[in-house]
């Protein structure tokens, strides 16, 4: 049985992180680069190995556990650490190693002179071995284990070139504000733990039901506080502030962690309790506006950037913003589906912009690029590819299949509403606007710097491996009118819940489709008569004060980073300058300031003078007698 | 024998007491304060042997044999300390000794 093998998976890359940890210093960097990569690639085979098993000889009730051994044993609190293999798990392992296998090839190139290789490989790998253990987790508590794991590593990899302040700050920032998040999902975790007695995921999702009614106050807040974790670690609104900072970290880093993987673990936290999100209708709305006012300020956000990583950072903001959409109307499958694609196209881009960098010695700003269609050409058409996928391309590209299911859901589900379908049409159309703005900038136009290096063979392949992918993966979803073939959705579907379909029917969802197509071909040619076209259009705009005000409040992520500065950062510092002289602490300094005192007092009397003394003693003896006397 | 009422015995030891504390005041040689404290110590035997008598008890008598088994330690020890004072300071002037002050 190859199951057998399944902690093989998160421990190879975990191995791969102590022997670079204890021995980096001394391996060369083909060593680290060796096994760095390696011990990915060799969980990538794995991973492999038990898809294509699980596709053909699926284990009874499409659930394999592994249970390994009782990690803490007090009274009934007895958590294991266990994985378990289902349709979710399988979905979400295959693209953990594959992406990041491909990741961690780009990167022995991407980071070849760079200090810290080994020390780079070392996080990484810890990375991978972490999010493996969150994505195979069976009990929520190692589930959680591995939820803190991405989020140090998310630390460590964005404060990587740690000499500048800067960076150092992006790093803290990201960890306290999901740490914010994650202390909402400890709680939710103490509250179903206190109500079912386990913290085993099977047994919550087969009890929530039985045990909580529909609508329940208890099962909407254990809801709530499970969404507070997904919403930091996922970068939603209100918690949505630490992505662009977090572009301060090296570029496969933000493909890996902050585009394909880490950030999506909210929506795998949503999609795996799923049955209690069920019981809680409320918070399911929540979820889904959640996520439609997340995409669309992120795409707006994203048109004003200069930065060519943090317009990716919003889009991937915008993206995950769509796959809550997809979460919030119960379409779960649709929203793992546009986690997958979501998760080739974006490290595609990622790693193709990553290219441009490289090749300008990390030159961020796209105004400072153009023309670098023909010097780069590889990294040209990977990213174009890469954006025609997010921009949802009809027929040929990955994301014109995920995000179609999600548009699609958002109207037709019985949670669905048009104001929600509205929201992702109009972010569609806004995704095709920012990021062809991005293409036309930095590929096209007049060229004002001349790549000063060229990117190696382990950089290449990576993007074409990743632009075959962002272009194929979707065709494993082929929609009622091309095919009716959704394998996707029926292998997902084994594990969670279909989506509630209620008004539909062929004719709307051709119209549905084809206002789709609209959306993705309107925004790329809204792009090229703006930023190809007419720049001086844009430039007006910009120039008139009303533009000028509204770019800069997108470019300052709509004043979110000015709010909580004022709102909690401020008070903050100012409550501890207040307490900068210790108020509580005058009560004890007062304590020893009146013994000085009295010693000061006390010590004038000690003349050293025998008879004054003496007379001391006298009269001492004189009022103890009166006392005794008269008293 | 005459019996004296007890005030006057009381008297007695009481002005003894006070010209022995007068001199423990006063005087600034050590010598005479050691004496003035044997004045003292023997004004409270008195005003024992007195009590005694009064109350025809044999303990202020015994009380007596106490403070001067003590006297006596004490003088030993007072003049040693006196000795060693006059080594170091040439002099016997208690107040020269002060420089145990706080």
């Amino acid at each position: 049985m190859i199951y057998h093998l399944l902690w093989l998976v998160p421990t190879i890359p975990l191995a791969g992180f102590l022997l670079l940890v204890l021995f980096g210093s001394s391996l060369s960097r083909r060593g680290a680069a060796f096994i760095g990569v390696g011990s990915v690639g060799v969980a990538a085979i794995l991973a492999l190995m038990l898809d294509i098993n699980y596709l053909v000889a699926p284990p009874p009730e499409g659930i394999y556990t592994q249970s390994l051994w009782t990690w803490i044993r007090v009274e009934n609190f007895t958590p294991d650490i266990s994985f378990r293999l289902d349709a979710l798990s399988v979905v979400m392992i295959f693209v953990v190693t594959f992406v990041g296998f491909f990741i961690h090839l780009y990167s022995a190139g991407y980071m070849f002179h760079d200090k810290g290789y080994s020390r780079f490989f070392a996080y990484m790998n810890l990375f991978v071995g972490s999010m493996l253990i969150l994505v195979l987790a069976a009990n929520l508590l190692v589930l959680y284990l591995g939820w803190e794991g991405v989020g140090l590593c998310s630390y460590l990899l964005i404060g990587f070139w740690y000499h500048d302040p800067a960076n150092g700050r992006a790093a803290m920032k990201a960890f306290i504000i999901t740490r914010i998040g994650d202390v909402g999902l400890l709680i939710g975790l103490l509250l179903l733990f206190t109500h079912f007695g386990t913290l085993q995921i099977q047994a919550i999702l087969t009890q929530a039901p039985l045990r909580w009614a529909m609508g329940a106050g208890i099962a909407s807040a254990a809801a709530a506080l499970l969404l507070a974790g997904a919403v930091g670690k996922s970068a939603q609104l209100p918690l949505q502030t630490w992505l662009p900072d977090a572009m301060a970290g090296p570029t496969p880093v933000s493909a890996l962690i902050h585009a394909a993987t880490m950030v999506t673990a909210g929506v795998y936290l949503i999609a795996r309790m799923h049955a209690i999100f069920s019981l809680a209708p409320a918070v399911m709305t929540l979820v889904a506006i959640i996520g439609a006012a997340t995409l669309l300020l992120a795409a707006c956000s994203a048109l004003v950037q200069t930065d060519i990583k943090r317009v990716l950072a919003y889009s991937t903001m915008s993206q995950i913003g769509y796959m809550f959409l997809a979460l919030g109307v119960g379409a779960w499958s649709a929203a793992i589906f546009h986690f997958m694609t979501h998760a080739f196209f974006k490290s595609l881009l990622f790693l193709a912009a990553g290219v441009v960098i490289h090749n300008l010695k990390e030159e961020h700003n796209m105004f400072k690029m153009g023309g670098l269609r023909k010097s780069v050409p590889l990294a040209y058409w990977t990213f174009l590819i890469g954006s025609l996928s997010l921009t949802a391309f009809p027929l040929i590209t990955a994301g014109f299949y995920s995000k179609d299911l999600i548009l699609y859901a958002a109207f037709t589900s019985a949670r669905g509403s048009i104001w929600l379908w509205l929201a992702g049409w109009i972010g569609a159309v806004l995704t095709g606007l920012y990021i062809f703005r991005a293409v036309f900038l930095t590929f096209f136009g007049v060229e004002q710097r001349k790549p000063e290096q060229h990117a190696g063979a382990t950089m290449r392949v990576p993007l074409v491996v990743l632009a075959t992918f962002a272009v194929i993966a979707g065709f494993i979803e082929l929609p009622r009118t091309l095919g009716n073939h959704p394998w996707f959705t029926t292998f997902v579907e084994r594990l969670l819940p279909g989506s509630p379909i209620v008004n539909s029917s062929s004719s709307s969802y051709v119209g549905l489709q084809i206002a789709s197509v609209i959306a993705s071909l309107g925004g790329i040619l809204l792009a090229y008569l703006l930023f190809a076209r007419k720049r001086s259009v844009v430039r007006q705009v910009e120039q008139t004060p009303v533009g000028a005000a509204v770019a800069r409040f997108w470019l300052q992520d709509w004043g979110f980073d000015w709010l909580y500065d004022h709102l909690f950062v401020r008070p903050y510092i100012w409550l501890a300058h207040l307490n900068h002289g210790d108020i509580f602490d005058a009560i004890y300094a007062g304590i020893a300031w009146l013994s000085l005192v009295l010693n000061g007092l006390f010590s004038t009397l000690q003349t050293g003078r025998l008879r004054w003394y003496a007379a001391g003693v006298l009269i001492g003896a004189v009022i103890v007698i009166a006392i005794a006397v008269f008293v | 024998m005459v019996n004296l009422p007890v005030g006057y015995g009381l008297i007695l030891a009481g002005v003894l007491f006070a010209l022995g504390l007068v001199g423990v005041l006063a005087r600034r040689n050590v010598v005479f304060i050691l004496m003035s404290i044997e004045i003292m110590l023997n004004a409270a035997g008195v005003a024992f042997i007195v009590a005694g008598s009064h109350w025809r008890q044999p303990d202020g008598q015994v009380m007596f044999f106490y403070i001067l088994t003590m006297a006596a330690a004490e003088v030993s020890v007072g003049l040693a300390l006196v000795l060693q004072m006059h080594s170091r300071f040439k002099t016997l002037d208690a107040d020269a000794a002060s420089r145990m002050r706080g």
